[in-house]
This record gives structure tokens, C-alpha cells and sequence, in this order.
């Protein structure tokens, strides 16, 4: 246990030289860091979701490593669905926020940073999550086991990584 | 039913979904607060640590809230709060598991400022960890045990429990365990 918490540890780290290299922006603009805690733990929340529905579809003999399947299909367009609705909402929250804060991002800057760079992590969550529970399966291990640490993490990084590629166009 | 509906799964996790984002909102808003920025200006690395020990939450208590409805569903565990061999070791296996990657974190954030060229005090890291890492620990531990066993006892599967309560309690009690290191190791250093 403890090994791999620090290695993953270890990892994590890249998501926060991330941060610490945009400190004066993050600093300056408190919406954005409000939108870090949010986005990470929504991309979380939307891969356990969809790593679990999937693997569970594997148990059953459905899953397909397929884009034409029903199941991949209708559990995309959920965690789409979701992730624009949430997304959406966290714009809106983080502006408002920000505002009483003392940010000064536009409530367009900041609904446009939190949208776009969601929908991005929404699409990386459905792939990863597909190429994960596929990949587990091939390799033996129990989907159930592996995918919601791996995605979880993964998407960790990959979102403060998007988060600031798409706020650094924005701003 | 044999097929998924996108309407039935966007339906059903919403709710889940949508009590996370208040806690992620919470948890920004004190990462977003005067007093944390300040905060983060004062102690270089704080920044760099954040990930690391906000994912480390979902790990350790994750994987006891994981031990216990095992435990729990095979029997071993009485669902009563009383001493029980299964149970403590349980329980300070984490907190061991936890308060040591809370300083390991420290160390490796503040060997990652050595190498990238930053300033950094690993006294002030340590301290911020350990704090911050004592405290998540004294409160997961006590609201994990607590609300499985009473949520067992209510007829709840804690697998269905756990995964939410870690994510939730995680993210807005980890932010803000660490501004109250932040503020603690500030007044003794």
C-alpha cells in the first residue's frame, strides 16, 4: 500500500509544478483556483462512474471494445451529458466566487475556461476509462481493481494540465 | 433491462455528482480565500504539494472504507464501536499509512524545489503536513467508522457509501487541514 501512494505521490507532483509554475496567475485570478478542487474531483467522480458501469457490463458479457455498442454509446453520451451540465454550473459558481474573492476574470473568461477545458477532460475520462476496462481485461486483471485508481490518477494530472493550457489561450 | 439508457445513467449519477461539486466548490473557494493566498505566498512549495496531497486522501481512507465493508459483508467486523483486534488494526494501519505519506509528500515537494532552483524551508513543508495530515486523519477516521457502521446497521451497503463520503470529506477537509497548518506553522516558525 504504502509504496504505491508514494509513487503515485511522486506523480502528482507534475500536476503541481504545474500550479506552482502559474502561482502569480492562480494568485491574481481566485477563480481559478477555485475551478482546480472541482475540476479534479468531478473528472474523478465521472471515470469511477464510468469505469464501474463498464466493468460491470464486462461481468456480464456485454462490454465490446466497439464504438457502434449500445452500452459504450449510451454511457458516453451520460458522462458527456453530465460533464456538460456540471461544467456548466461550475462557470457560473466559480465566477460568482471569484467575484466576492476579488478576482477580476469575466464571467464569459471564466465560463469559457471552464467549459471548454471540461468537455476536454469529459472526452479524455470516456477514452481512457473504454481503452482501461479493455486493456484490464485483456491483461487478466479484474477491471473492478485496476481502472478507477488508474483513470482517477491519470486524469488528476491531465486536468491541471488542460485547466491551464485552455485559461492560459483564455486569459 | 438489458441495455443501458443514457437518460437512465445521466439521471441516476446526478445527484452524486452534483453533491461533490458543492464540496469541490467549498474546497476552492478556501483555496481561492485571502487568507490561503496568503498562505501560498508564504510557504513556496504549498502549491506543488496540493495534488499529491489531496489524491493521497482518496488512497488511504479509500482503501479503509474498502477493508472495513469487506469486513463488514464477511462478518468479521461487528458493525459496534468497541475495542476489536480486526478493527484497530484497521483503523491505525491508515492513520500510519497516512501521516507517512503526508511527509513523505513534504519531503519529496521540498526536493523538487532544490532540484527546479526554488526557495524552500522542509521544517515549514513538514510541519504543514504534518498538521494538516494528523488532522484529515483524526477526522476521516472517527466520520468513516461512524457513518459505515451506523449506515450498515440501517441496512445501507457501505460500498455505496464510501466511495462519496471519502471524495467529499477529502476534498473540502483536506483543503482546509492545510491552511490550518498553513496559519499554525506560521505563528511557530
Amino acid at each position: 500500500m504504502l509504496p504505491l501512494l508514494a509513487g503515485l505521490s511522486v506523480l502528482q507532483m507534475v500536476s503541481g509544478s504545474v500550479l506552482e509554475a502559474f502561482e502569480e496567475t492562480l494568485l491574481a485570478y481566485p477563480s481559478l483556483l477555485i475551478l482546480v478542487p472541482v475540476q479534479i474531483g468531478t473528472a474523478g467522480n465521472l471515470a469511477s462512474i464510468m469505469c464501474a458501469r463498464l466493468s460491470t457490463q464486462l461481468h456480464l458479457g456485454t462490454f465490446e471494445l466497439d464504438p457502434s455498442n449500445p452500452d459504450v454509446r449510451a454511457n458516453t453520451l451520460a458522462i458527456l451529458g453530465l460533464a456538460a451540465t456540471v461544467f456548466l454550473a461550475v462557470g457560473v459558481a466559480a465566477w460568482a466566487i471569484g467575484q466576492v474573492l476579488g478576482g477580476s476574470l469575466s464571467l464569459l473568461e471564466v465560463f469559457t475556461i471552464s467549459m471548454v477545458s471540461g468537455m476536454a477532460l469529459a472526452v479524455l475520462v470516456v477514452v481512457l476509462s473504454v481503452l482501461s476496462v479493455w486493456g484490464s481485461f485483456r491483461l487478466g486483471y479484474d477491471p473492478d481493481d485496476t481502472t478507477i485508481p488508474i483513470v482517477t490518477n491519470v486524469c488528476d494530472i491531465t486536468g491541471v494540465l488542460i485547466l491551464f493550457a485552455v485559461a492560459s489561450v483564455v486569459i | 433491462m438489458v441495455h443501458d439508457s443514457a437518460l437512465d445513467v445521466y439521471r441516476s449519477a446526478l445527484p452524486v455528482i452534483l453533491v461533490s461539486l458543492v464540496a469541490g466548490l467549498f474546497a476552492g473557494t478556501i483555496l481561492g480565500s485571502e487568507t490561503m493566498r496568503a498562505g501560498i505566498e508564504s510557504v513556496p512549495g504549498l502549491l506543488l504539494l496540493l495534488p499529491a496531497f489531496l489524491a493521497t486522501r482518496g488512497g488511504v481512507y479509500g482503501s479503509l472504507g474498502a477493508r472495513l465493508s469487506s469486513g463488514l459483508h464477511q462478518g468479521v467486523i461487528e458493525p459496534r464501536f468497541e475495542r476489536d483486534e480486526r478493527l484497530t488494526n484497521a483503523v491505525v494501519a491508515s492513520f500510519v499509512n497516512g501521516m507517512a505519506v503526508s511527509v513523505f509528500i513534504a519531503v519529496v515537494a521540498y526536493l523538487v524545489l532544490l532540484v527546479s532552483g526554488g526557495e524552500g524551508s522542509l521544517l515549514q513543508l513538514v510541519g504543514v503536513m504534518v498538521i494538516a495530515g494528523f488532522l484529515s486523519a483524526l477526522l476521516m477516521l472517527s466520520v468513516l467508522v461512524a457513518v459505515v457502521f451506523v449506515g450498515y446497521r440501517r441496512g445501507y451497503d457501505p460500498d455505496n457509501i464510501v466511495g462519496p463520503l471519502v471524495t467529499t470529506l477529502g476534498d473540502v477537509f483536506g483543503v482546509f487541514f492545510l491552511l490550518v497548518g498553513v496559519v499554525l506553522v506560521g505563528w511557530v516558525l
